[in-house]
């Protein structure tokens, strides 16, 4: 049974390209009124993902339910209460960006398609331009109409693809709030992303796609705990200051490099931890001419996942 | 009374039939659908004319047909562009996860080529006029013309969107039409066919553009088009079935 507050049930999903095992086996649900985040690399199967539930793509097996409705028996009802903001921009580049969201109200049949137009202007910061050819918007205001044409029409789920790939970093930071605000008034937000960054900042659950398996899913916090330990890189004046730190830090999983001449330590990731190291190098009166912090990629936490996995697998054997 | 449903489905394609007029009213559309048939025009009457022996009608009169199917063929080959840029951008995606009828966005494009082209044979008609074109054509012989090149300038649309559906790129899309362009002038749009040599000849009398050319040239101008009305209309009702459900299958298919 569905539960009333889950807005999207997905379970034992699959889907193939001839002999190309795209999606494996996925589960998750998404709760009403949520940022969902389904993160993964180039070719993880975000996009078939998207357009199974977005009734673009039919799957091999399982029946996806949005808003309880059943994908696949019920696509009419589904578009009804969705909306797709698709990876590669879709926009008219011949019409304004009133005549675009205009277009689209009509085509829902919105008494007030000029009303809600001009409103969504607005809100996306694109009043300005509104009656320019959209050919002639920057990358980043073309998603932003982008995104505001998923959104006329009121829809209850809205669906992005990778939003802010391509975009520089301003444009990214305005989308992600007008995301937020979205989420804030009710809307339940699906987003895929490549960044982990992006999932950490938007989403209140995240579910980490690779290789067409989810093999990771939580909380940004709680897939944080996740992480491989982050690394930190210290160097010093000469080779001798180096052996005296290393003596000093004995405690700690270095490793070094003379001719530079530095060390990479493993931390816990923690600041108290690094400010700890530092602090017993100063009291020492050992000199750090540089300093530098190595944060966890996406691909750490792919690969310790995988890592994690293949374990598992090691283990029954 | 009309349902909620067929409504709402006319006033999809409505809107999109509008989207579509939009793309079609860019310069190098225009010029290529309007300007090029009456620059054709100007050249084989004032250029080529005296060289060309096209038997008793006057130079003019002989070659108006041709030159409107040519802008009829320089109008449809539009939709392939449209229909392929819709395809390969995003927008498709869009609109197939809307609650609208997916046949409206085909429709769309092709209603705005029926009615371009409409437009544009209409000027081209009132340019040959200004030039000297002149025809006593009954009403009943102007209604049957123009019932023919509807006909025609609907297959052509649909040849058009099958290429424009079946291509992976704009270039690819709009090959089609050098073929197209090259039947018409291996026909007697311009010149007779029993001027060509023998091959040529034998091939020019049976391709379809032809007997359409021969048609509207005789009801133009003599009124007594005889068989070659019914030959016409079978192979250009048959080309326009043909490629629209090839075109729909095609569709289904990538989407
Ligand atoms: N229509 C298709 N036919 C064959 N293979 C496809 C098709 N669409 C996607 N793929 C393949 O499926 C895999 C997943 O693609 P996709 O879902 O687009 O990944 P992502 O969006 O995460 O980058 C990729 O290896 C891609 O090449
Ligand atoms: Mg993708």
């Amino acid at each position: 049974m569905i539960q009333t507050n889950t807005a999207i049930a997905v379970k034992g999903l699959k889907k193939s390209y001839k002999n190309l095992n795209v999606l494996k086996d996925i589960d998750f649900t998404v709760q009403k009124g949520s940022i969902f985040a389904l993160l993964g690399s180039n070719g993880a199967g975000k996009t078939t993902t998207v357009k199974i539930l977005t009734t673009l793509l039919l799957p091999d097996k399982g029946s996806p339910e949005i808003c309880g409705f059943d994908v696949i028996r019920q696509p009419d009802q589904v578009r009804e209460k969705i909306s797709l903001t698709g990876q590669s921009t879709a926009v008219d580049p011949v019409l304004t960006g009133r005549e675009n969201l205009r277009m689209i109200g009509k085509l829902r049949h919105l008494p007030d398609a000029n009303r809600q137009a001009d409103e969504l202007l607005e809100q996306v910061q694109l009043l300005d331009a509104a009656d320019q050819k959209v050919a002639t918007y920057s990358g980043g205001m073309q998603r932003r109409l982008d995104l505001a044409m998923g959104l006329i029409g009121g829809p209850s789920v809205i669906f992005l693809d990778e939003p802010t790939t391509g975009l520089d970093p301003q444009s990214r930071k305005a989308l992600w709030q007008i995301i937020k605000d979205l989420a804030d008034s009710g809307i339940t937000v699906f987003l895929t992303t490549q960044y982990l960054e992006e999932a950490d900042q938007l989403a209140d659950h995240i579910a980490i796609l690779n290789d067409g398996e989810i093999i990771a899913e939580g909380t940004a916090a709680e897939l944080k705990k996740l992480l491989p330990h982050g690394h930190i890189e210290l160097k010093f004046s000469d080779e001798k200051e180096l052996q005296l730190a290393r003596n000093l830090l004995i405690q700690y999983n270095i490793s070094l490099s003379k001719e530079n001449p530095t060390m990479t330590i493993t931390t816990d990731g923690s600041i108290q931890q690094m400010t700890a190291i530092l602090s017993q190098l100063d009291h020492a009166d050992i000199t750090v001419t540089e300093f530098s912090q190595k944060k966890p990629t996406l691909e750490d936490v792919f690969l310790a996942m995988i890592d994690e996995n293949h374990g598992e697998e090691n283990a029954l054997c | 009374m009309l349902t909620a449903r067929v409504k709402n489905k006319i006033s999809e394609t409505m809107v999109l039939t509008r989207r579509s007029m939009r793309h079609s009213l860019n310069i190098d559309t225009l010029l290529t659908a309007i300007a090029t048939p009456i620059m054709m025009m100007l050249m084989f009457v004032y250029v080529f004319g005296g060289a060309m022996d096209t038997g008793a009608i006057d130079h003019i009169n002989y070659m108006v047909p041709g030159i409107l199917l040519m802008g009829i063929v320089s109008g449809a080959i539009y939709t392939s562009v449209r229909v392929n840029n819709d395809m390969t951008s995003g927008i498709i995606d869009r609109f197939h996860s809307m609650p609208i009828a997916r046949s409206s966005i085909l429709t769309g494009h092709v209603m705005t080529s029926v009615v371009f082209n409409a437009f544009s044979t209409l000027l081209v008609l009132l340019v040959a006029l200004f030039m000297g074109f002149r025809t006593d054509a009954s009403i009943t012989a102007w209604l049957l013309v123009i019932g023919i090149l509807l006909l025609f300038t609907l297959a052509m649309t649909w040849v058009s969107a099958f290429f424009g559906l079946l291509a992976n790129s704009v270039e690819g899309a709009s090959a089609f039409s050098y073929p197209v362009i090259f039947l018409l002038f291996i026909s007697s749009a311009f010149v007779p066919t029993d001027t060509m040599p023998g091959v040529v000849r034998a091939f020019a009398e049976f391709q379809p553009m032809t007997p359409l050319i021969e048609t509207v040239r005789s009801l133009l101008m003599t009124e007594s088009a005889g068989d070659s009305v019914l030959i016409t209309i079978l192979w250009w009702f048959g080309i326009l079935i043909a490629f629209s459900i090839a075109a729909i299958q095609v569709y289904k298919r990538k989407t």
